[in-house]
């Protein structure tokens, strides 16, 4: 028990520990090589009614040598194309997709290193003080063998200039070389879209990541 | 109205993000000093699952092949509660673990060690409106890892719990207490403090233990909960 600075006492969070090398057993047993769960969640989370535009999210996770990693898990949440959170938290009007949680699990894949998303473009959330809408983005987790405490990153789209430049959180980053780590660039292919969003662990390019 | 924040790491209790003696963190962690963010709808939201997609087999191991598998059945159960001390209803729990020689089922685990192919060491379940969770499961073994000469990880479990939000995401490991193994694992021992090492450490419960089937071990999770009043002002970032 800890006293708390407004009075009071509180237990602290459980302490976090590594999710190993082999998280994939108990999240993604499907890449362990076995199904023993009759519904598995993934990577591919809109249905073909949820609204929104359809894009695919493609990285590697990069570790301090410059190798990508081949062992992490992902885990990504956002609202949907009306930038609404499928949670009783956000109590904006209007369009709640209950078909749509928002929330998708993979891992980098064994043999590329890839970790692939499917899923639909978010609307920008209402921000702060309930005015200033945050530009669109994904919240990423990742955890793995290395890793003692998941880390928290945002991605945001690269054709989102406009909102980008105004969004309350890339502008807490002072300096503006390292808010680029967070923005993923768009290419388009057989009408097929995909962002990009690489993640380095530590180095030059080392990924903004959030005390969350 | 801002969501109400949920409290910030508590200074000296969680392991740091590079631990030396734990040697895959040294290219895994971040160099960079996090940036704190204040909570917004996107932090103060997270997934909500619902047992629809879940089997009653999900949460018992030792039912999920066709025989029993081998070891010391045994049920560990416990609660998720929050920093306040109220009940985390309806998260979602995972665990996962080595069989009772301690070997994963795992592509990646090609150690000399039997498999045993009634155990894949995978489980889930939904807490109850207390918070309550319950497994069964095997004790698994012990198995040695190349971290150092001589490099053996205490029996543990993995656990994998949401909570209500983004930011109460937690991943942690349970052990036993008196695991002569504890002290020499570089995992367990990354949490700085002797309190938050024992938070971690599953408890025999004689109430939980079932009378001609297994042992009962009891293992309390607490995640982050919200900040009292008053609420924390702009500047405090």
């Amino acid at each position: 028990m800890r006293s708390m600075p407004f009075g009071g006492s509180y237990v602290p969070e459980t302490p976090s520990q590594t999710a190993g090398p082999y998280v994939h057993i108990g999240l993604i047993p499907k890449q362990a090589g076995f199904d023993i769960f009759e519904n598995n969640f993934g990577g591919d989370i809109a249905g073909p009614r949820v609204p929104g535009e359809r894009i695919t999210i493609k990285g590697r996770v990069f570790d301090g040598a410059g190798l990508a990693t081949r062992d992490v898990l992902v885990e990504t949440w956002q609202a949907n194309a009306a930038g609404r959170y499928n949670h009783s938290a956000d109590r904006q009007q209007g369009a709640l997709d209950k078909s749509f949680r928002g929330w998708a699990r993979t891992g980098t894949d064994f043999a590329t290193g890839v970790y692939t998303i499917r899923t639909i473009k978010p609307g920008a959330v209402i921000g702060r003080k309930g005015r200033k809408r945050m530009a669109p983005h994904i919240n990423f987790w990742i955890a793995s063998r290395g890793i003692n405490i998941g880390l928290a990153t945002r991605m945001y789209f690269a054709d989102e200039e406009a909102a980008n430049a105004a969004d309350p959180v890339l502008n807490i980053i002072e300096q503006p070389e390292r808010r680029k780590t967070l923005i993923a660039p768009r290419s388009e292919r057989d009408g097929n879209v995909t962002y990009t969003f690489d993640i380095y662990l530590q180095g030059e390019r080392e990924t903004v990541f959030f005390d969350a | 109205m801002d969501p109400i924040p949920y409290r910030r790491e508590t200074p000296g209790t969680q392991p740091p993000a590079l631990w030396p003696d734990y040697r895959s963190t040294v290219l895994r962690s971040p160099r960079k000093p996090l940036i704190a963010l204040p909570h917004s709808l996107s932090e103060v939201t997270g997934p909500i699952f619902g047992h629809d997609r879940l089997q009653p087999n999900d949460a018992d191991l030792t039912s999920q092949h066709k025989e029993r598998p081998i070891g010391d059945r045994m049920i560990v159960a416990g609660r998720v509660i929050d920093e306040n001390e109220r009940p985390v209803a309806g998260t979602l729990v995972e665990i996962w673990q080595a069989n009772s020689a301690g070997r994963y089922f795992h592509p990646r685990d090609s150690r000399d060690a039997p498999l045993d192919s009634n155990f894949t060491g995978g489980g889930r379940t939904i807490t109850d409106e207390e918070g309550r969770y319950r497994f069964i499961t095997v004790k698994p073994g012990y198995y040695p890892w190349g971290n150092h000469p001589n490099a053996w990880r205490p029996a543990h479990i993995h656990f994998s719990v949401f909570g209500p939000s983004f930011v109460t995401r937690l991943i942690c490991q349970m052990y036993f207490e008196d695991d002569p193994m504890l002290r020499y694992d570089p995992i367990y021992m990354s949490v700085p403090s002797d309190a938050g090492r024992k938070q971690l450490l599953a408890k025999f419960d004689y109430e939980l233990t079932v009378p001609g089937f297994g042992l009962g071990y009891r293992f309390d999770i607490v995640l982050r909960g919200r900040n009292a009043t008053p609420p924390e002002a702009d500047h405090a970032h």
